[in-house]
């Protein structure tokens, strides 16, 4: 039985090998198939289904969907996340093997393919382990109780008098009375259903283990996906090659808003390999044979476009005067809001009833009032330093009387904060080959969201959603809402013209002026001093420029689909996030205002979730102005902090303020933080060193973070020298995968706080490739990095302590911590993301003047 | 369309393109290699790169026909089914995020530490500096070079002796 019909061999193996896990022999290339070549699952067969088609989606309700255990006592789990490369997929075998009771180098994995894996979203919002682990878990759980029962049957004894280990059941007392997994279910179904509304809730009888009884979980496994990723052997999805494919490259338009006034298929129609150039609408692309000769055709094809009658956009020199000027979008009461990766995500399986802190977000979730002019972002209930303020409200969100302690305030503190747009810029251009064999269509794409995408293709081209699947398969990151998207509808679209499958890509300069932003911010914020020096009244007032935030896979916002001229009639508002703090402040006013650029439609300055969406804009601000409040006090920045999270009352079931004492005290013991007032300038020649802390929650996730830098006074130049992150998301799965994970989102935290910065003049984005748009540099990299993983739970050995997500929360706080740290070093504040070399030193220029 | 002649990874190939096709596709598409990728086509980015003559080269931005030379690939690093130090480190350093950028980040390590077996940190970072990665592995990355430079040192028969470059 094969994997999935009709997708090539080579496929179906890279699926299963690259997923299979690490070898013991490290260091041998030895790849063999044969333990797990016999993988069976093929429900299609079963359910009338095939190489054409349809594709039915695997019911969630039954084991055999998640689990098949084979002859040879080995077993495949069937998941429907992806990993974007962080090691969720490592992660998920270490807890089903555990929940099962089997080996882990015996099980393998596989992932996010619409038609053989059941729909768990994919990936997003930090939820892999924190949220769809669980009925991976249960599952497992399950499938071991019912093995069991067999296995009483089998060896005559009652279950309670039978153990288990790595897949092989014996009689306590008589090793000889045995019986494997394998033998008990292989070539079999469990037939077992699983009740619960949905994916979210689905559960057998049996319990789940509790952290203590965990084997695998917990240790630092090496990432299954490694080795092929250094060898050369993975298959990437940009690796996929069906026989009669052939290449696509877009035509995109000059400059935003443009009007396709011609196309002239003489210039291209005798190049070598030509076969049609598609258009419709403002949409163009060439199709070659080759991909070089795609990449020609598509740069020499003639097209002529009229220019829109008003610019689209301010340049980017304006931008922060224009959304300071710019009347805030008026909020819909039924509004279609974005916020969170993930969040915005219809819940799969057909009943509502989410559990934990997913229903938390869907109840947040929830438009505010039409005057209220404030949304309150779906995933991060905000200020959580009051519990008044953690349910959306309407109108700003008040606590105590700010206007009255303002006016009686011993000394009043005011700044604006700017963050620029900030891009995805993957690494590389957009990509999907989809194939259009049968009257069906299969696309091969890497986007963390393939069940969307499945629903997006569907009903983009209108075919039926049994006749469309989706293979997803590894790429270059999985940020949120990407491009990959927009080239997979692309090329299913294009694949339908023309009857053949299609590989499609986008270049470079298309992937980053084209691909989704980050909204920009502007937020405003005064707070007032106390006599004391404490922090009595707290005014934060946001502006994002995030309205029609496009979605994941929605076929009437996806880029192809706006080029050919559709128009949602609701656009999504977007939202404009409150920062994330447990500080006890009595007084305090939060607004979030949402504003709108010129033009939203067909423009490159399209909004989407970028990792922690929202996140680290507004926390920019608020972590850079405590900072300010407490030089203004002339107090130690993080004791500051402490004093006003420990004078706080609340906390929670995930105890958020204890943690967040903990995760700040962590990071100040392994930095050898020494308690005084910033700023302290101190300069060698020219280089002036400085410390900079800021925090930060996400969801239950804590993080506070510690930068040293050093800036040059000569060049401006700023370098991260050193970075702490103290990080606590609760029970840690594969504490040096994590390590990793974290290690890489505070560097790229790090990247949007130096050099990241989409700059545009007022018709197109001139942020084009690796120089135009800057990251961070082997060269830019700190000395030292330390990550600390913290247990600040007051029972650090409770054996229910959950996991919460990590994918995206210590990217939040490293902004400020590294504007902080260089106001610390030189006594200059800069309020504007990034600080570039020039910006930096026209800064230390201006207060020297 | 002429016929141009590669030799890779220690085999001979004669592929019929046309010969201001950069390699890049070549490799790819006609000879089914997948260590060296499209990043940027610009020569920006590093993911395409291949060792020629020793060099670390952006096999997008180079024509096929102007190939002088054994081109490595990832794929050519291994030997007898064991793989080069560079990746052994890579694995126990668990260097990877999405890794797609790593074959570059590989071939332009292997490079250097065939002709400098032990760079300096300052060397490390400069010789790095044009091989970018998104997911900002690039501390591990570091990390694994430092790894293999040791091992290296360790198995090499030359042994405690330090090699001067």
């Amino acid at each position: 039985m094969r994997l999935s019909q009709g997708i090539p061999k080579q496929i179906e193996d890279a699926l299963i090998m690259h997923r299979r896990g690490f070898l013991k022999s490290a260091g041998l290339l030895a790849v063999s198939l044969g333990m797990f070549g016999a993988t069976a699952v093929e429900e299609a067969d079963a359910q009338g289904g095939g190489v054409g088609g349809p594709y039915h989606d695997p019911d969630f309700h039954q084991v055999d969907s998640w689990i098949v255990i084979h002859e040879n006592n080995t077993a495949t789990f069937y998941v429907g996340k992806t990993d974007p490369g962080q090691g969720t997929g490592t992660c998920f075998r270490q807890l089903m093997s555990d929940e099962l009771d089997i080996g882990f180098d015996k099980t393998t994995c596989i992932m996010g393919s619409t038609d053989i894996t059941v729909d768990q979203v994919g990936s997003g919002g930090s939820t892999a382990i924190e949220r769809d682990s669980w009925p991976m878990r249960r599952v497992a759980a399950e499938a071991r109780r019912v093995l069991l029962e067999m296995g009483s049957e089998r060896l005559g004894a009652p279950v309670n008098q039978l153990a288990v280990s790595d897949a092989v059941i014996t009689v306590k007392g008589d090793d000889s009375k045995r019986v494997t997994y394998g033998e008990l279910i292989a070539g079999k179904k469990f037939n077992v259903t699983l009740t619960g509304n949905n994916i979210y809730s689905v559960t057998g009888k049996a319990k789940t283990k509790s952290n203590p009884e965990l084997k695998y979980a917990g240790q630092s496994i090496q990432r299954d996906d490694i080795p092929g990723k250094v060898d050369g052997s993975l298959i990437w999805a940009v690796d996929v090659k069906l026989p009669g494919m052939v290449h696509a490259r877009n035509v995109k338009p000059p400059f935003a808003c443009a009007k396709l006034t011609g196309i002239d298929e003489s210039s291209v129609k005798s190049l070598p390999g030509f076969i049609k150039v598609v258009s419709k609408g403002n949409y163009v692309a060439v199709v070659c044979e080759r991909e070089e000769q795609a990449i020609r055709a598509a740069r020499q094809l003639k097209t002529t476009w009229e220019k829109p009658s008003a610019s689209p956009f301010p340049a980017s020199e304006e931008l922060f005067n224009y959304m300071r000027n710019a009347t805030p979008v008026a909020m819909p009461t039924s509004a279609s809001t974005h916020g969170g990766a993930g969040e915005s995500e219809p819940t799969p399986g057909s009943r509502p009833g989410v559990e934990g802190d997913a229903e938390l977000r869907n109840r947040s979730s929830k438009p505010a009032a039409a005057d209220s002019g404030i949304h309150v972002p779906p995933s991060r209930p905000p200020a959580a330093g009051n519990p008044a303020m953690r349910a959306p409200v309407s109108g700003p969100m008040v606590v105590g009387n700010p206007d009255a302690a303002f006016a009686g305030a011993e000394k009043i503190i005011e700044a604006e904060y700017q963050i620029p747009f900030q891009g995805h810029t993957a690494f590389a251009g957009a990509h999907a080959l989809a194939d259009p064999s049968n009257g069906q269509m299969t696309v091969y794409t890497n986007d963390m969201k393939s069940y969307s995408m499945r629903r997006g293709v569907a009903a983009f081209l209108g075919m039926p959603h049994d006749s469309v699947r989706v293979i997803w398969m590894m790429g270059p990151q999985g940020f949120g809402r990407s491009a990959a998207e927009d080239a997979a509808f692309e090329a299913a679209w294009i694949a339908r013209e023309i009857g053949r499958p299609v590989r499609m890509q986008w270049m470079r300069e298309e992937e980053t002026a084209w691909d989704t932003k980050g909204p920009a911010f502007l937020v405003k914020m005064r707070g007032a001093l106390g006599s004391d020096g404490s922090l009595v009244a707290y005014d934060f007032h946001a502006r994002s420029c995030d309205y029609n935030h496009v979605g994941y896979n929605e076929p009437d916002t996806v880029l192809i689909a706006q080029l050919m001229g559709s128009r949602r009639a609701k656009q999504a508002v977007g939202s404009a996030a409150m920062p994330s703090d447990m500080y006890a402040i009595p007084n305090r006013k939060m607004v979030g205002e949402v504003v709108s650029l010129p033009s939203v439609w067909e423009t490159p300055l399209r909004t989407g979730n970028l990792r922690d969406p929202n996140g680290p804009q507004p926390t920019f601000a608020a972590e850079s102005f405590i900072d300010e409040v407490a030089a203004a006090a002339k107090t130690d920045p993080l004791e500051f902090r402490l004093k006003m999270i420990k004078a706080g009352t609340h906390d929670d079931g995930g105890f958020r303020r204890a943690r967040s004492i903990a995760v700040l005290k962590a990071a100040a013991e392994k930095y050898g933080w020494d308690s005084r007032p910033s700023p302290n300038p101190t300069s060698k020649g020219d280089i002036f060193t400085g410390r900079g802390v800021a925090y930060a929650f996400r969801g239950q996730t804590v993080v506070a973070q510690i930068a040293e830098v050093e800036v040059n006074r000569q060049t401006g130049h700023v370098w991260a020298k050193r970075l702490v992150c103290a990080h606590d998301c609760g029970f840690v799965v594969n504490p040096e995968s994590l390590r990793h994970t974290v290690e890489c989102a505070t560097l790229h935290g790090l990247s949007r706080a130096l050099r990241e910065e989409v700059r545009f003049d007022t018709e197109k984005v001139t942020s084009r490739d690796w120089f135009s748009y800057q990251t961070l540099r082997h060269a830019d990299i700190p000395e030292r990095i330390d990550i600390v993983l913290v247990n600040g739970d007051p029972n650090p050995d409770r054996p229910d302590l959950p996991p919460y997500g990590a994918g995206e929360a210590s990217l939040k706080p490293m902004l400020a911590a590294i504007g902080n740290a260089i106001y610390d070093a030189t006594g200059v504040r800069i309020r504007r993301i990034p600080f570039r070399d020039d910006r930096v030193l026209a800064a230390l220029k201006a207060a020297s003047a | 369309m002429s016929k141009i002649e590669l030799k890779v990874n220690g085999r001979s190939h004669t592929v019929e393109v046309e010969p201001s096709t950069p390699l890049l596709y070549i490799l790819r598409n006609d000879l089914g290699l997948r260590g060296p990728r499209f990043g940027c086509g610009l020569g920006q980015c590093g993911a395409c790169k291949v060792i020629i003559n020793g060099t670390a080269t952006f096999s997008c931005i180079t024509p096929v026909s102007s190939v002088k030379g054994e081109i490595t690939t990832l794929e050519g690093l291994s030997s007898n089914g064991r793989l080069d130090p560079v990746q052994q480190a890579w694995i126990e350093e668990q260097a990877p995020q999405c890794g797609f950028c790593q074959n570059g980040q590989i071939m332009t390590a292997k490079a250097l530490l065939d002709k400098n077996p032990h760079p300096s940190d300052a060397q490390i970072r400069e010789a790095m500096n044009g091989t970018l990665c998104r997911c900002m592995s690039y501390f591990r990355v570091q990390s694994a070079i430092r790894r293999a430079i040791q091992t290296m040192a360790e198995t090499s028969p030359a042994a405690g002796k330090k090699v001067v470059a």
